[in-house]
């Protein structure tokens, strides 16, 4: 279900990627390719009877989910903003310089 | 158990929606505003997935900060931006 | 041409993932992995350098790690290395923005806030910013640590940016508190190589797992980490806000 979904999300980003001509819309393909992908790494550790992994007074340790790829995901999530911010910052100096979003109308050929 | 799976299937095809609606959509705020329902219904997905540590992360960041960015790179006031 | 082509591609790769996604022998089937086959039955059990089979709340006392949450124990303790590259990275992003970006002294008119905006930010904001503390706080307690606080502190500052266009957050302070949390940090970890022989060891007394004093040393990494996250993202947000530069 949800693995299916992320995969799908992975293929919409990248095909958004490809084929757009606005800079704009690329950047926001490349982040929902990272949505995708950051789903598709929880749903290998999920357990179906699992818990939380938070130890309270009432539950067993031996019943968690995963908490490895949750850590990992963590740190990978942060990082998907901080290369958003700089890819933006990019394509607002290009908008300056050039005074369009379009990639085929900066400089060059035209398909 | 039965609720459990209607709501991961409710929120995988709420998923796929919105990524087919980012890709077909020809005016950029919408396609914005698209991108920042689509974080939520992940940290929807991710507390379905048993991992609220992740899907706190992915609320803040990715429903609050990142679309400011994109808004703000986008709009501005005395400009003439590039409306499609 | 090239919507066809990239449209093959696409087929191609999801043929390909499908048929890998759905069986195969790399990754467990969706809802089956198992915690004793894997790395993470030593991490859960907090048994990596020694053996030890009981983890029970408020009674197991000085456990390697000695935090209630799992995730909290693997970021900080045993993968610590990882988050050393992540503050690493963030630190070259804020970088990155404020060289091509902080060249202006004026701020961008910001337009104007309606009033459901002006006088409801006015009662949320304080609750954004005690929730952000207390989840930094309790990060081995319960969901939450030192990246989730901080990024609630960030976005509290921002809300107070839009709803009054007036606001201008001052940035050399924040530019300093993230220096000086970062050195902290780095300078911890390294008097943990003269106590135990590794960085970033917990060299603390390990209390009772559940208590608020648990988890040596922990609690006050994800304090330093906490307020170096969101003096960067501050400091990120401040720069988009900033008015374009007459640039040569």
């Amino acid at each position: 279900m949800i693995n299916i979904a992320a995969v799908v999300l992975i293929l919409l980003g990248l095909y958004s990627l490809l084929t757009t001509q606005h800079i704009i819309k690329m950047i926001v393909g490349l982040n929902v390719f990272e949505v995708g992908l950051n789903l598709f790494i929880i749903t290998i550790g999920y357990r179906s009877n699992g818990i939380v992994p938070i130890l309270t007074r009432t539950n067993n340790v031996q019943d968690f989910v995963d908490p490895l790829p949750q850590a990992i995901v963590l740190t990978s999530i942060v990082i998907g903003f901080g290369l958003t911010a700089v890819a933006l910052v990019v394509a607002k100096k290009i908008h300056k310089t050039y005074g369009t979003y379009l990639i085929n109308e900066i400089g060059g050929k035209v398909e | 158990m039965d609720l459990m799976n209607y709501l991961e299937i409710v929120a995988s095809l709420l998923l796929i929606v919105f990524g087919v609606l980012i890709v077909m959509s020809k005016s950029i705020v919408k396609t914005i505003i698209y991108l920042s329902a689509l974080s939520m219904i992940a940290a929807l997905a991710y507390v379905l997935l048993k991992a609220p540590d992740v899907a706190l992360t992915e609320v803040v960041i990715g429903s609050g900060l990142i679309t400011f960015l994109f808004l703000f790179t986008y709009k501005r006031q005395k400009k003439v931006g590039d409306q499609e | 041409m090239k919507n066809i082509l990239a449209l093959l591609l696409i087929a191609v790769l999801a043929f390909l993932t499908m048929t890998y996604v759905v069986d195969n022998n790399l990754i467990p089937e969706y809802g089956e992995a198992r915690l004793d086959q894997t790395v993470s039955g030593a991490y859960v059990t907090q048994s990596v350098t020694e053996k030890n089979n009981d983890v029970s709340f408020g009674r197991s006392d000085n456990l390697e790690t000695g935090s209630a949450n799992a995730v909290t124990s693997i970021v900080l303790e045993y993968r610590a290395f990882d988050t050393l590259g992540e503050v690493t990275v963030l630190f070259i992003a804020a970088l990155g923005v404020s060289l091509l970006l902080g060249s202006s002294e004026n701020f961008a008119k910001r337009p104007k806030s309606g009033f459901i905006l002006k006088v409801g930010s006015k009662i949320i904001l304080p609750i954004v910013i005690i929730v952000g503390v207390y989840i930094i706080t309790h990060g081995h307690l319960s969901p939450g640590g030192g990246f989730q606080g901080g990024a609630m502190i960030a976005a509290a500052l921002l809300l107070m940016a839009i709803s009054d266009p007036q606001f201008i957050p001052s940035i050399k302070q924040f530019k300093l508190l993230e220096g000086l949390s970062g050195t902290i940090f780095i300078i911890l970890g390294l008097v943990g190589i003269s106590v135990s022989g590794y960085f970033l060891s917990n060299y603390m007394d390990t209390g009772i797992i559940g208590t608020l004093t648990s988890a040596g040393i922990i609690p006050i990494l994800y304090m330093f980490i906490g307020l170096k996250v969101g003096s960067e993202l501050i400091s990120i947000i401040t720069d988009f806000l900033r008015e374009e530069a007459e640039c040569d």
